[in-house]
């Protein structure tokens, strides 16, 4: 009998393999459902990579020492759900304004609270975006199968390494759980992209320097002085009051994402050539979506699907053009019209069409396809 | 939708029965040639609750990983049964334990009621094995992966200590199906 080379991944196994194979060397979390395998699995690993895995007293903690890992040069991961995902919102908003490189994985569980830890949901969507305080930039990548979940924490990591940002990593608790056969690529069949080092002498290293849109992150303790802040600082790192500098940074932080979003989207588009009705979403639920445009195309209706593989920075561009093409936008998502707020604001003159469920259960292809033959 | 086979394993928490759904998915997507995706849902408890595992298995790339016209469903509990058994598909096959489940739902779908805990008890002296004898079952019922992937799979998931109580468990499970299919 054949015997392929793939392994049947648990969804949350696979993030696992995408972070070493990403070159992860630290993890510190603190256990929820549904992210739970991803600790499990780190806490396995990283020994046997010479790799170091902490489980710390709570998410607030972890995240913690996961910024602190990074800030002494490794690459580092810590992973939730919801109501950890809330905890680890003052250190995520730190690491945007320190500018410390880190992933965080959100497996999305039903909420608010402690809501429903089995079951999934695509609630944090704003969370994502907005759940720390203060203007800052936001990178949030949603993978939709297994496979992609490797690598897109291979992405991930790379983007928070180029651009010294944090990463998160957003799916739902169903491709979370979920097993599909899962190739581990060889070393080197997916690009994997290390900080920039500092070279200059210790006494010209700026980690702020205003001369770079991102500059060098020197790991600490290899004789490069600096301070790390969640104040506003100069280009040293010490905290300042001086307007200029403060706004200086505020918008440096920002341009340096909004300057490489082309970059930093990625969208996948099926049969959108000639669509006259179109499906945006994303993890799971993307998967129902493409099997009901499947059986939307087979009855003869021409459907697509766009499908973001970043939904932060949001693909503004991508939904204007579509918007501009098709009749309708329909938007399923399980929440209550999180991106579906965002889709009517890209949207020139397409309708706009939400599809919610919040209780638990994903949506179905036959939910989507009913709308699709409404709107077609 | 009629290339997709799908299998749904239902019982209470602790049955085994997501071990069960990985394992037939192992078989047919490592050990096999085709392609699987396996989910599942259960409560927020370790232990007890009605909790089920799915196998979606196709020739081609599957989209919804989820159950929508099961093909075949194995009940262990009367709960999981009146719970689950909604999305059976006309001609489809319900297999349940039959001290575990006295009252078969109505369905035109075919039933193969079978003490399959029981015999794991008597018959293997240990009931934890109930959930891989009723995977030989459902490969003997449904002809879905071939014995020697079932096989494989099985043994490659199971503690090396109990290698020959899981082959026993699954010839088991051949050997039962293959009688009930002759009634």
């Amino acid at each position: 009998m054949a015997e392929n080379k793939k392994k049947l991944l648990q969804g949350n196994e696979a993030c696992v393999e995408g972070a070493l194979y990403a070159g992860c060397r630290f993890y510190a979390g603190y256990p929820i459902t549904p992210s739970t395998e991803i600790a499990e699995g780190m806490s396995v690993r990283l020994p046997r990579v010479g790799g170091k895995f902490i489980q710390m007293e709570d998410e607030i903690a972890s995240i913690a020492a996961a910024i602190g890992a990074s800030i002494a040069g490794l690459k580092s991961l810590t992973a939730t759900s919801g109501p950890g995902f809330s905890l680890k919102q003052e250190c995520l908003g730190y690491a945007c304004l320190a500018e410390i490189p880190l992933v965080v994985v959100n497996v999305m569980r039903g909420g608010p609270s402690t809501g429903y830890p089995t079951g999934p949901s695509q609630a944090d969507i704003m969370q994502a975006k907005w759940g720390t305080h203060g203007d800052h930039p936001v990178i949030a990548v949603t993978p939709s199968y297994v496979q992609e979940i490797l690598s897109e924490t291979v992405r991930a990591f790379n983007l928070a390494e180029k651009y010294r940002t944090p990463v998160i990593v957003l799916y739902d608790e169903i491709i979370g759980h979920m097993r599909e056969p899962v190739t581990i690529p060889a070393p080197g069949e997916l690009d994997v992209v290390d900080r920039e080092k500092a070279t200059c002498d210790a006494d010209d290293y700026f980690p702020y320097d205003e001369r770079y849109e991102i500059a060098p992150l020197a790991p600490f303790g290899a004789g490069y002085r600096f301070h790390v802040t969640g104040l506003n600082h100069r280009k040293d790192g010490f905290p300042t009051n001086d307007p200029r500098q403060i706004d200086l940074n505020n918008r440096r932080i920002m341009r340096k994402i909004d300057n490489h979003r082309e970059e930093i989207w990625k969208n996948e588009e099926t049969f959108l050539e000639d669509a006259e009705v179109a499906v945006f979403t994303l993890g799971s639920t993307a998967r129902s979506a493409r099997f009901a445009v499947n059986k939307a195309r087979e009855a003869g209706i021409k459907a697509g699907l766009l499908r973001p593989l970043t939904i932060w920075p949001f693909p503004d561009r991508a939904v204007t053009e579509l918007s501009k093409r098709v009749k309708a936008i329909i938007v399923p998502e399980m929440n209550l019209g999180q991106m579906t707020l965002e889709v009517e604001r890209c949207s020139k003159k397409a309708d706009v069409i939400g599809i919610h469920r919040v209780d638990g259960e994903p949506i179905t292809p036959a939910q989507i396809l009913d709308v699709i033959k409404k709107h077609k | 939708m009629s290339e997709r086979y799908e299998i749904r394993f239902s019982g209470s928490g602790g049955q085994g029965m997501i071990l069960a759904g990985i394992i037939m998915a192992e078989a047919a997507s490592i050990y096999g040639t085709k392609n699987a995706a396996q989910s599942q849902s259960y409560g927020p408890e370790s232990r007890g609750g009605a909790s089920k595992a799915e196998v979606i298995i196709s020739d081609q790339p599957i989209d919804y990983p989820k159950a929508t016209s099961i093909s075949c469903m194995l009940a262990m509990t009367q709960e999981a049964c009146d719970k689950y058994h909604g999305d059976i598909k006309e001609g489809g096959i319900l297999l349940v334990d039959a001290e575990e489940v006295r009252k078969i739902p109505e369905g035109r779908f075919r039933v193969y009621s079978y003490p399959i805990i029981g015999a794991a008890r008597d018959e293997l002296g240990k009931t934890i094995a109930a959930n891989i004898v009723s995977l030989g079952m459902i490969t003997e019922l449904t002809g879905i992966v071939t014995h020697e992937a079932i096989e494989r799979a099985v043994l490659a998931r199971v503690p090396a200590a109990f290698l020959d109580l899981n082959r026993k468990a699954l010839q088991l499970g051949f050997d039962k199906a293959k009688e009930l299919k002759k009634k």
